[in-house]
């Protein structure tokens, strides 16, 4: 737990609001001590995060965010909460390179509770529930025991790009930036599954961390995934990240890797895999993270009575990363373009680009290969032969044969935005 | 081309990739101890913000709030009852009024 704030508060504690004393019934300390310090103490308003701001492409305000570098372990992130963090990579790291720094990977966290230590010569991860041996294993066993397997995969959250939902939905507004791509090093979940054995009847496994909710009766953040996924022996353990141990704010220690599949799953702070013998239903799979059951998880604003289901696989993506909306050009030189994509859960087998608002699409060149799951680097160059306004326009076609949608898909959770994406330019 | 998982050594070194094993030197995993940033701002507009002030901050920092849409009305009731049945914010029934006069002031659309 955090206690980095209780010094200058605990005095306090017998101050406590009138009225406010009542409306802190049930809370941990430390959100005690947080409303204490919020309406007792008078605190500066805005802390002094950031000097700069950056502008997201929504169609309604805010746009603004500010530039932060208050983050341990952070390099420049786009400040989307302060508390618990999320944050939001700039999208000019994506143009440097398929992996993302691990100083300027995204952060997204439910609960504040989180703790800002980790020993790892006390941590441990448990396995238990319908299996043969409950393990409880330290990081040594993990790395000094067990195959160690290394992987390129794309983690990007549930509800990027939601700040681009229209009509807009609430939640975190994110531009495209809660994304990132790096080289996982861990091991197999498989492997240690097998460690425990498995029973007969097994049905799903469920995975949480270290962090908290704030408040005791409120839903621990916990995800689950089939007993057949968990075994696939892709699903991996990580404990190292583009070849460093994970920041503490990524998950630190250990983090669930779920290749192909949206981040909620890829559980932070791992600290207890249990296997359970029937379908879990708890809050977080059962309501929250839920896509209703139809083509690109779409409905009209204001549909009901659609059948949902927990979210899943990741669907192709297609970006540029070194031309932004409002670029002007010289009208018949050739421009130079390029981006990243992915093909979700499935390799890139194309990119293609358009400069006639997706009349006519060539084709790109794609870089190197880290494996299907990661980022892939795509480049051409694109001839805007009049003066005037073009859409220049990016799709990803997967090797599975799906391609990003011409139309924008739209739920009420701000879920799996993937429509082609458009800039607008100028040739002048 | 890499197969998509390879092992790169340790125990029972088990070779999934034609490719030949980098056994890659990894960093000694160290303890971590990080100071996070407190979240400890307020929202804007004196005492017109009593109220969400006194209700909204024990989970998230106000730009939580602060960086949403202007949405409509239903939506804000809807996500100040998300908070106190789902996520069990500890708010008093009788401040709901305030709260959402507060939000529709600030992000509220028709
Ligand atoms: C008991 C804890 C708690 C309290 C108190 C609380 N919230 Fe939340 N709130 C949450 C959690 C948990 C989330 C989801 C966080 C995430 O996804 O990162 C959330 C998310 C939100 C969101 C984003 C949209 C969404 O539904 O996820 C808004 C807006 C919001 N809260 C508004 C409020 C307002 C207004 C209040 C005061 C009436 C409030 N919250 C009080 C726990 C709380």
């Amino acid at each position: 737990m955090r206690d980095d704030k209780e010094g200058p508060f605990s005095h306090s504690l017998t101050n406590l609001h009138r009225g406010h004393a009542a409306a802190t019934r049930g809370l941990s300390r430390r959100a005690m001590l947080r409303n204490v310090g919020a309406t007792g103490l008078s605190l500066a308003v805005s802390p002094a995060l950031a000097d700069e701001l950056v502008k997201l492409p929504f169609a309604s305000g805010p746009r603004e965010r500010p530039v932060t570098h208050a983050f341990p372990q952070k390099g420049d992130m786009i400040l989307q909460r302060v508390r618990p963090p999320l944050l939001e990579t700039p999208m000019e790291v994506f143009d440097r390179g398929v992996f993302t720094p691990n100083e300027q990977f995204y952060v997204r966290w439910h609960w504040a509770e989180i703790p800002n230590s980790v020993d790892v010569n006390t941590f441990r991860l448990a396995v238990r529930g319908h299996v043969d041996r409950t393990l409880s294993l330290s990081i040594p066993d993990m790395i000094g025991d067990l195959p160690r397997v290394e992987l390129a995969a794309v983690n990007q959250c549930s509800g990027n790009s939601r700040g681009l939902f229209a009509p807009r939905v609430p939640g975190a507004q994110w531009g495209h930036g809660a994304m990132g791509n790096a080289k996982w090093t861990g091991v197999r979940l498989k492997d240690v599954l097998d460690r425990a054995g498995i029973k007969a009847g097994a049905v799903q496994v469920r995975f949480r961390g270290l962090d908290e909710p704030v408040v005791p009766e409120a839903p621990t953040f916990r995800k689950s995934l089939a007993i057949d996924h968990a075994r696939d022996g892709e699903v991996m353990i990580a404990y190292a990240m583009n070849g460093e141990q994970l920041p503490l704010l990524n998950g630190f220690p250990l983090r669930l890797i779920v290749p192909g599949w949206y981040s909620t799953y890829w559980v932070k702070m791992l600290s207890d895999i249990e296997v359970l013998d029937k379908v879990d239903d708890n809050y977080w799979m059962a309501v929250a993270y839920t896509i209703p059951d139809t083509p690109h998880a779409s409905i009209a604003p204001g549909q009901t009575g659609v059948k949902m289901v927990p979210i899943n696989r990741m669907v192709p993506r297609s970006f540029f990363t070194n031309i932004a909306d409002g670029a002007s050009f010289a009208a018949g030189t050739r421009v130079p373009v390029r981006g990243i994509a992915f093909g979700g859960d499935a390799g890139v087998a194309k990119v293609e680009v358009s400069s006639d608002g997706g009349k006519s699409w060539q084709p790109t060149r794609l870089g190197d290969d880290f494996g299907k799951y990661g980022f892939r680097q795509w480049q051409t160059d694109l001839a805007l032969a009049d003066k005037g306004d073009h859409a220049l326009m990016v799709r990803c076609t997967n090797s599975s044969g799906e391609v990003q949608p011409d139309t924008p898909n739209w739920n009420t959770s701000g879920f799996m935005l993937n429509v082609i994406e458009t800039v607008q330019v100028k040739a002048v | 081309m890499l197969k998509r998982l390879f092992v790169i050594g340790g125990f029972g070194s088990v070779l999934l990739s034609s490719t030949p094993a980098r056994v890659q030197d990894l960093p000694t995993i160290k303890s971590t101890t990080v100071e996070l940033p407190a979240g400890d701002a307020l929202f804007p507009g004196g005492a017109s913000a009593d109220a969400i002030n006194n209700n909204c901050l024990a989970c998230h920092s106000p730009d939580m709030v602060l960086n949403q849409p202007p949405l409509p009305k239903a939506t804000w009731e809807a996500e100040v009852h998300k908070m106190i049945n789902t996520y069990k914010a500890p708010i008093n029934e009788a401040d709901v009024p305030a709260i959402v006069s507060y939000l529709m002031k600030t992000k509220g659309k028709d």
